[in-house]
Parts: C-alpha cells; structure tokens; sequence
C-alpha cells in the first residue's frame, strides 16, 4: 500500500467515525437534552381528551327560586369518526340533516369541523371540542324529528339525538335579569388565553357575563375528563383515565324574584311614561337595596335581552343588536356601568357641605328667581321667585337659588380663581365622605367608577384638553363653531384648569362634571336612611354545594360611616320626608300608606341625539323607606326621561307598592314581599323546583 | 514458495473448519445487529397486526427467513475466494444494470413512495436490483482500480474514468428511479474507493466537488422529483398533512426523543404501537430503538456499527491484496454512508430518503446485500493472514 492510499484510508476511517459520532451526539441531545419536551409532544399525540361537562350549579333568590337552572335540551350530534368512515365522508348525511333541521349544509359542515381542520378567519362556528365526542348540531330539537332521525339509522348513520343539560333562565314570573345573571356561552380562544384559561377545557360552556362569569369558578363545577389513548389512524387503542364530572355549586342571592320583576316592569313604565309625555326615554336603571347590609334586592337595567338566546346559538343580528347604540346598548348594564349627572338628588350631599360650613339648617334663607354669579346669572328651576322659606322647605321644592349663593359664597370665601392654598372645599368633602369615588364594589364585572368634578380633575382636565380649547377654531368641527361654544372654548383655555364659580354653583345642585352610576347614589341614599353606613354592594349570599353544605356566605361589609353630625342627618331625613309630604314628591306618593322618603332629580344634559334632537333630561328618583326605621333605598332612573317625580318617582311608587304589598292606597294583608318588613336571614332549600310564592 | 502453494495452504486452512478464518469481533457485533434488528422488526409490527386480526408474527417469521437466507449467501460469499470474484464481476454487474432497466418498464417494476425500486415477484417477493447494483459497482470498480502494468504501483487517469464509467451506468438508472439515498451512498463509495485505490488527488478533489455541486443544482433546479421536494421540504401543520413528509420527520424525532435514558421497555412504546412513525419496520426502524430502548439501546446499536466498521477498517489496511482492500474500503463507506443516511434522517440530521439500515430494517434485498458485503469483509480477512 502506497503512502497516499495509507492516508486516504486514515482519512475516510476519521470521517466515518466522526460521522457516528455525530450520531450520537444528535441521539444524546434528542433523548437526554430534549427528551422532556418529546415526551410531552408524544402524549399529545397519543392522548384525545373527551370532556363531559359537570351540571352548572343553580343561580336562586333569597327564597330558594330558581333564577338560572339547567334544562333537559333535545341535542342532535353527529360523530365524526362514524360520518368519515362513510365514503363520502358523511356530506350525504349532512345534507339530509340540514333539510330535516331546516339548517344550511354548509353551517352543519362548519359546526362538525374542528377549529383546526378550518383555514384562520372561518373558524367561525367551529367544533371547539374534540372529534371523539358526539358534536351537537342543535341543542333544542323538536322531539318529533329527533325521533324521525333516530327511527332511520339506514339514512343518518352517525347522527343520534340523546338528552343534554343547558343553561335556561326561566324567567319565572315574567323575571328578566339579564344584566344581573349574564349568560353563558362556548369557550373561545380569547378565554383560553386569559389567566383562567388553564382551568377551562374546549367544548365547554362557560359564564360568560354577570354573575355567571363572576362565580364560573363556583357554578361550573368539574368536568369530567376521559382519556384515550389513539394511534395514528385516530383508532382508540385504549382509555387511560376516566375521571365523572362534579357538579357546580349554587349561588344563592339577596335577590327577590318578585321584587325584580316588579323592578322591571315599574322601569319598562317608567320608560313608556316618559315616551308618552314626549321623552326619548332610551335607557334605564332601578335598583332596590337593603340598607341595613348593602344587599341588592332588586337590579334592572333598560333595555334588555334575552339570556336564554345565547345558549340557542347567537344569530349575527342578535349579536350586533346587543351592542348597536340605534338599540341602546341592551349589552350595558345602566346601573353600574351608566353614568349620569344626579341633579337635584345631589342637595342632599349639599346639605351635608352647607352643615360642614357653619350654615343654620334651621334658618331660613331666601329662593330668588336667579342668582348673580360674576357676569352670569344662574336661574332658578323655572325661574320662579319663591321668596324666603326654611332650608327643609327648599329641599322639598327642590330651590335652586339657596345653593347657588351658599355655593358661590363659599368658592369665593376659598379664594375663587386664586384658591387658598389650603381651601375648604366643604362640597367636595361632603361628596368624598359618601365615597362617591369609589366603587361600590358590587359583586358583578366591569362597574363603572363615579366622577367627582374636583379641583384635582379639573386640573388633568384641563391637561388633556387645553390643546383643544385654544386652538378651538381651527379643531372644532363645523357644528361647533358657534359663539358660545367660541367662547366657553376662550374661557376653557384661560382658566380651564380652575374650578370656576359656574363650577362650584352647579355642583351643589349635581349638574355639570360630576357624574354618578345609579348603584352609587342608591349605596348613598342607603348611607342617609341607616345613619351613616356607607356599605359594599352585594349580590351573593353564600355558595352552597349540591349536598346543602354552604361553603361560603358572603357577609355584609362595611365600607365606611358618613362623618356628618348626627343631627345634620336628621335634618336631611326630615328634608326628604318633606320632599314627599309636601315638595316635588308628593303628587306622587299623594295617599300612599307607607311614609316614604326620597329626592326627585331632573338632570340637564348637553348633546344631541344621533337624530339629530337635543338631549332630554335625565329623570331621577332617590328614596329610602319606611320613613321610620328605614329598610329600603329604592333608585330609579330613566335616562332622557324627563322629569323626576312624573317619570321616575312613579316608578319607585309601583315598586315600593310591590314591597309592601300596596293596592290602591291600602295595604293588602299578606301581600308584602318580606312578611315581616326585612329580607330574609337564612338561606333556603335549594330546589329547581322552587316556585314563587303568589300574592294573594 | 510459490504463489499456487501459498493459495493452496490458504484453501486447506479455509475448509478445516467453516468458522475458521473468521474475525470474531466483527462476527459478534454482526450477530448482535442482527439479533436487535429482529426483535425491533417484531416490536414494530406485533401489536398492529394483532389488532387488525392478522398474525402478530408475520413480519417476526419472514425477517427470521431473510436473516436465514442472507446467512447461507454471506457464507457462500466467504468460501469463494474473492479473487476468484473478478471472473464473475462483469456478470453480476451485468444482472444488477438489467435489474436497474427492468424496474423502470412500467408493469414490471413496482412503485413503492413515488420510487420505482423493485421488481415484484410471484407469491409477493420483491427485489430491489439497485441493493445488488451496489455490490457490483464495488467489486467492478476494485477490479479496475487495482489491475495494472509492473511498472505503475498507482491506478492511472484512464483506469479511473474505466472505473467511473462502471458506477455511472447503474447510477443513472437509479436516478432515473428516482433513489437519492442509494445514489449518495454509491457516490460516497465511489469517491472513497478512488481517494483509497491511491488514484491521483486531482481525481479525489474534482470528484468531491463535482458531488457537492451536483447536489446542490439537483435541489436547487428541480432536478429532483416533487415527490423529493415534498420530502426536503419542513413540517407546517398536523391536522393537515398528517401524511406528509414533515409529519414523518417530526413524529420520527418525537419518538426517539419520548424514549429518553432507558426507554419504554421493549414492546412497550405507545408511539411505535400507535404506528405514528410510518415504514417503522424499514427505513424508520431506529424510532423503534430510540423509543423502547432509550438512549442506552439506541447508543449501543451505534456503538456496535462503529466497532463493525473498525474491525473492517483493520482489515483493510492488514490485507497485502490491493483487491481486496479497495472491496473493503468500498463496502465500509456503503455501511457508514448507508448507517448515517438512515439514522441521520431518523433523528432530523439528513434529508428524508428510503434507505434501509442494514442489518437491522425488515427487507429481504437490502438483507441479503448488505450480509453479502459482510460475507466479502470476512472473505479479504480470512484470505489476508499469513
């Protein structure tokens, strides 16, 4: 052997071996190194998890009524390894289907496809759940073709039609309820990539709004998972695990299903009363508490929808409709999530500034027709020259005029434009000590947070805004360019960061930037009925297994105490009673047998409707009863409503008939909601079966 | 003593015993492969055919045959003497090109994955004349490479394009089949047995780059097939390619990487009885391996081919027969060529070709060839003592 061929051999022996070598580097790395993840890639492979969902735990009133409960649906599902077994991969099937369902073919083509096997952008409708589970097709088959459709297994081979558990309200006493119960829907990708994602398994149902996505954890139990083992042609080789589904807990509420369909119905009133007299009466809230615990008794929100469509299948227009602003944001829940100028129904924080500044409540104090405030004159309500009366008179005509003296003496007694450097600010106080900005904290997603028009908002107001206001005629659209916008855009640039007098003069009637939701100023009625107690907002009671055994209640909190003298108080309690003996109430409640004590409110707004009409007012009424011993705050409002008292205050008149039981002018024996004159403290039997009680 | 004597001591010493002569290193670790290989071809077929309600054994039987027969050829391989070899090169190179001729006449060939490979025979048999093509090329390149005047030691320019020329023959047929595998295995024994023959380096060199450059305007200018292209070409989604070559590749990793340290345990590998990795009892039996028998299974096949391939090296380099060293040299790059295409493509280190692994893949040509080229290892190590 030459010396070349010698190398040449050295050579092709050391390639040869680095190249197993490699090999076993590469084997080392797969195995060793990365070997974890495989394996983890391997069971994925080889395991499909079919998921049973565990019975939703029941949503009921205080007496045990079934406010949310599960119905036997007929579902019509389709297997998908028996329809692709067929050679024509089941289209002939679906087709026949489609016909006798009056459905599309192409929506059941979608609706058995896995979201996978569909290209990104028509997913739309997509089976999120396995191919090893039956997939639904319609959860509510009419029994006669489900049975068409099981008695010909010749024409539908891999269609069966069995029992399925869905979520149904069942509006028991024509009950709504929709923004406090919410809905439940299929799990999206959207819920799979939040925190609690993890937790959720495809093809479930979950809470999706209200109380049903606030206590989902709760309510929806655990599925039951079973595990099989496939090979590569989908075959099941074997099953690994098979775990039962536990069902949910139930939600007890402080709820009253009587009291809430009374709620709605004196709202949907309400809101005609208001179309009646000329108003666009678009929206809604009403809202019953029990102010010695903060428990919402009663919650409604116009206008609604229906909760039981979305387990039906949503239709796009049912969808959009749920947010279209023509509609009015049936989606919204007014009551937390609307924000509105309280008007008249804010004196009573007034009251609480004007006792803080040193002001007689007991004096009297002239009502002009205007007040002079700098160059402007600000009117009274109408106009109307009232003359001298006493401070608890004034509340009950809702004056105007009183205010915005004692307003304007106290702005200037703080150093007007140039404010003290530390001002007294007795209206801003006395809101803050009802916490108005804060939350109420109720146990429901996505409330609103009350506005307090102060000197800190106005300054980033002003911050965010001023680039607008002085630079007004070259920003403003055409419609705005008109000499009092010009102007108030001058003024807003001069001084936009400053709390002005028109500023302190029409807070302390609540009109201009400070805006409440309607469950705020219930929390603050409430806070004046009980003496002081500003409490957190609560719809839950306890959580309760299937068993009986209560695994949580949820006790009432506390959230702060009005610091006000007693006696102030007592005035403003005094004041409000007037309101409805003798004030803006009385027509209302003229000859109603319980002393009932409230505020009416008739709040200016500025804009325009999308048709182009100028906004109407917002109509208020705040309340609590009975007069004595107060129980209940009763809120309602009824957004471009008109009038307090003819529109709202009617309202919380039908409701308070409903909670002690009212016909006419008389009492009805055994007709109050509450027997003896307080929500119920215990809990009670839970029972799907559970039927309100009838007033006689 | 004269050279008739010698090689008369030499054929005495041979028929004293059918063992005799034998390298036993080499031998074992052949033996091992072989006794792994049989039972990974059971591991990857048992539980499948027995759910199918078929014979759980069928695969386990007709690998037990092969072996049998691939034996009795190794050893009918071992008791010619080699040299006697070169009077039969042209015809077994002969039946090899005709073989490579007929799989590509439609009716007689068969198309297995886009490549028509084999000749089917009566009762199911199919042979593969490109694993034959292979042998011939080896033995008819050594012939010409190591047959020349006194007065050279080193092959010349024209013994080389001889040489090539008898590569280039069968190789064409294989392109036109179309193999890839095979094709680079053959080029890679071609070149290490010119590189080995001690042709001139320039030959060596221009060989090397004219297969680099080929390999890269194949892929480059469509030369190979779509049915190739799809295979080059990476994993996208599961669900829907679940035939695929990416889905091949990834699932074939997956398995070899789920086996970890120790493995499943011998037939205890979900994916291999799931059958998640296609052709697992041929080209992708390693999955087997990685799966079930863990790094320390898998490492151990590796480790055994690598000391089968320094058993032959020695033998090469211990033979005095210029012959018989470039026939070893050539069998030795198509084992390493051949291990590392196949378990390359296995762990993701190659592209994806349907070579076998010899002495392990169930197949009855690839069996047969590659014991043959174990029969020709022993032959130049039995005839090269003394």
């Amino acid at each position: 052997m030459n010396q070349r061929s010698r190398l040449s051999l050295l050579v092709a022996q050391i390639l040869i071996v680095s190249l197993l070598v490699a090999l076993l580097g590469r084997l080392f790395y797969l195995q060793i190194a990365a070997g974890p993840i495989y394996r983890d890639a391997a069971l994925s492979i080889q395991s499909r998890d079919v998921v049973a969902p565990a019975n939703r735990g029941l949503i009921v009133d205080s007496s045990g009524v079934p406010l949310a409960l599960n119905k036997v649906g007929l579902a019509i599902t389709i297997d998908r390894i028996a329809i692709d077994k067929q050679p024509d991969k089941g289209v002939a099937v679906m087709q026949r289907l489609a016909t006798l369902l009056k459905l599309k073919y192409k929506d059941v083509y979608t609706n058995t496809r896995l979201c996978g096997e569909l290209p990104v952008g028509k997913r739309a409708g997509c089976w999120t759940g396995s191919r090893y589970q039956p997939i639904p097709i319609t959860k509510e088959a009419d029994p006669d073709i489900a049975l068409q459709i099981v008695e010909r297994p010749d024409q539908f081979p891999g269609v069966d039609a069995q029992p399925i558990s869905i979520r149904s309200y069942p509006g028991l006493f024509d009950v709504n309820a929709a923004h406090v119960l919410g809905y439940v829907g299929p799990l999206t990708e959207d819920d799979l990539s939040k925190d609690t994602g993890k937790q959720y398994f495809r093809s479930e149902s979950i809470g999706k709004a209200g109380l049903e996505i606030q206590y989902d954890s709760y309510l929806r139990g655990i599925p039951g998972i079973r595990t099989l083992i496939v090979d590569r042609k989908e075959a099941i080789t074997r099953e690994s695990q098979n775990t039962m589904p536990i069902a949910g807990d139930h939600l007890v509420t402080s709820l009253d299903i009587r009291l809430q369909s009374a709620a709605e119905q004196a709202l949907a009133d309400a809101v005609k009363r208001g179309r009646a007299n000329g108003y666009t009466s678009d929206s809604g809230a009403a809202v019953v508490m029990d102010i010695r615990t903060g428990r919402i008794l009663a919650l409604a929100s116009y206008p609604t929808y229906d909760p039981n469509a979305f387990e039906k299948g949503l239709t796009v227009q049912q969808a959009s409709d749920l947010f279209s602003e023509k509609k009015a944001v049936p989606a919204l829940n007014r009551a937390l999530q609307g924000l509105y100028a309280p008007a008249s129904t804010f004196k009573s924080v007034s009251v609480v500034a004007a006792a803080a500044a040193g002001y007689d409540l007991n004096a009297s104090y002239i009502c002009p027709s205007e007040v002079q405030v700098g160059t402007r004159a600000f009117q009274n309500f109408d106009s109307r020259d009232q003359g001298r009366m006493s401070l608890k008179k004034a509340i009950a005509v809702s004056c105007d005029t009183i205010w915005y003296q004692i307003a304007f003496d106290e702005w200037l007694r703080d150093g007007g434009l140039r404010p003290k450097s530390s001002p007294n600010d007795y209206f801003f106080k006395a809101a803050k000590a009802f916490h108005i900005t804060e939350k109420v904290g109720i146990d429901l997603p996505s409330e609103s947070k009350s506005r307090l028009a102060d000197r800190d908002y106005k300054k980033s107001w002003f911050e965010q805004n001023k680039e607008f206001y002085c630079n007004y005629k070259t920003r403003a659209t055409k419609a705005q360019l008109t000499p009092f916008l010009i102007q108030l855009a001058a003024e807003n640039c001069v001084d936009g960061d400053k709390v002005r007098a028109g500023d302190a003069v029409n807070f302390s009637i609540g009109q201009g930037d400070t805006v409440v939701t309607p469950l705020k100023l219930t929390q603050m009625y409430a806070a004046i009925g009980n003496g002081g107690t500003i409490w957190q907002a609560t719809i839950a009671k306890a959580i309760v297994k299937t068993d009986g055994t209560v695994i949580k209640t949820i006790e009432p909190n506390k959230l702060g105490t009005l610091t006000t003298a007693p006696s102030t108080l007592k005035f403003l309690q005094a004041a409000l009673r007037e309101v409805v003996v003798s004030g803006t109430g009385a027509g209302v409640f003229a000859g109603f047998p319980i002393q009932i004590s409230g505020k009416t409110g008739t709040g200016q707004v500025f804009g325009r409707n999308p048709n182009g009409t100028q906004k109407d007012d917002t109509s208020w009424f705040a309340s609590f009863a009975p007069s004595k011993n107060p129980r209940f705050a009763v809120v309602m409002m009824v957004g471009q409503g008109g009038f307090g008292a003819s529109t709202s205050g009617v309202g919380v008149r039908h409701i308070y008939e409903a909670i002690f039981g009212v016909k006419g002018n008389t009492v009805v024996p055994g007709a109050a909601i509450y027997q003896n004159g307080k929500p119920p403290t215990t809990l009670p039997k839970i029972s799907p079966a559970t039927k309100p009680k009838e007033a006689p | 003593m004269s050279q008739i004597a010698a090689r008369q001591r030499l054929y005495r010493r041979h028929r004293s015993s059918i063992f005799h002569g034998f390298d036993p290193v080499l031998t074992a670790a052949v033996v091992a492969l072989l006794f792994i290989g049989t039972l990974l071809v059971y591991a990857a077929t048992r539980d499948w055919y027995a759910s199918n309600g078929l014979d759980p054994q069928y695969y386990l039987k007709r690998h037990v045959i092969n072996i049998t027969i691939g034996v009795l050829l190794a050893y009918g391989t071992t008791t010619i003497d080699y040299r006697l070899l070169r009077a039969y090169t042209p015809i077994v190179w002969g039946l090899g090109v005709i073989g490579l001729i007929i799989v590509l006449i439609p009716g007689l060939g068969s198309e297995v994955n886009g490549a028509k490979a084999w000749i089917a025979l009566p009762g199911g048999f199919q042979i593969q004349p490109a694993e034959l093509a292979k042998i011939s090329i080896i033995i008819g390149m050594s012939m010409i490479l190591s047959e020349r005047s006194h007065d050279r030691d080193e092959p010349t320019s024209r013994d080389v394009l001889q040489a090539l020329a008898v590569a280039a023959i069968p190789v064409i047929f294989i392109l036109i089949q179309p193999d890839m595998g095979t094709v680079f295995i053959i080029s890679a024994s071609v070149v290490t047995i010119i590189a080995v023959s001690g042709s001139p380096t320039k030959w060596v060199v221009g060989l090397l780059l004219i297969a680099v450059l080929g390999g890269v305007v194949a892929t480059n200018t469509g030369v190979i097939s779509d049915y190739q292209i799809k295979r080059l070409q990476t994993f996208v989604d599961p669900t829907v390619d679940t035939q695929g070559t990416g889905y091949q590749l990834r699932q074939a990793r997956i398995t070899v990487g789920s086996g970890g340290l120790i493995g499943t345990g011998l037939f205890n590998g979900p994916q291999t009885n799931g059958r998640f990795v296609p052709e697992q009892q041929t080209d992708f039996i390693f999955t087997v391996a990685g799966e079930e028998l863990g790094f320390l299974g898998s490492g151990l096949i590796v480790i055994l081919y690598l000391i089968m391939l320094m058993r032959a090296f020695a033998i090469a380099r211990r033979t005095s027969d210029p012959f018989g060293r470039l026939v070893t040299t050539g069998v030795i790059a198509w084992f390493a060529f051949q291990i590392f295409e196949n378990i390359g493509m296995t762990l993701g280190l190659m592209p994806m070709t349907g070579v076998p692994l010899p002495f392990i893949s169930y197949g009855g040509s690839s069996m047969f060839a590659t014991l043959i080229g174990f029969g020709l290892l022993q032959n130049v190590h039995a005839r090269s003592r003394g």
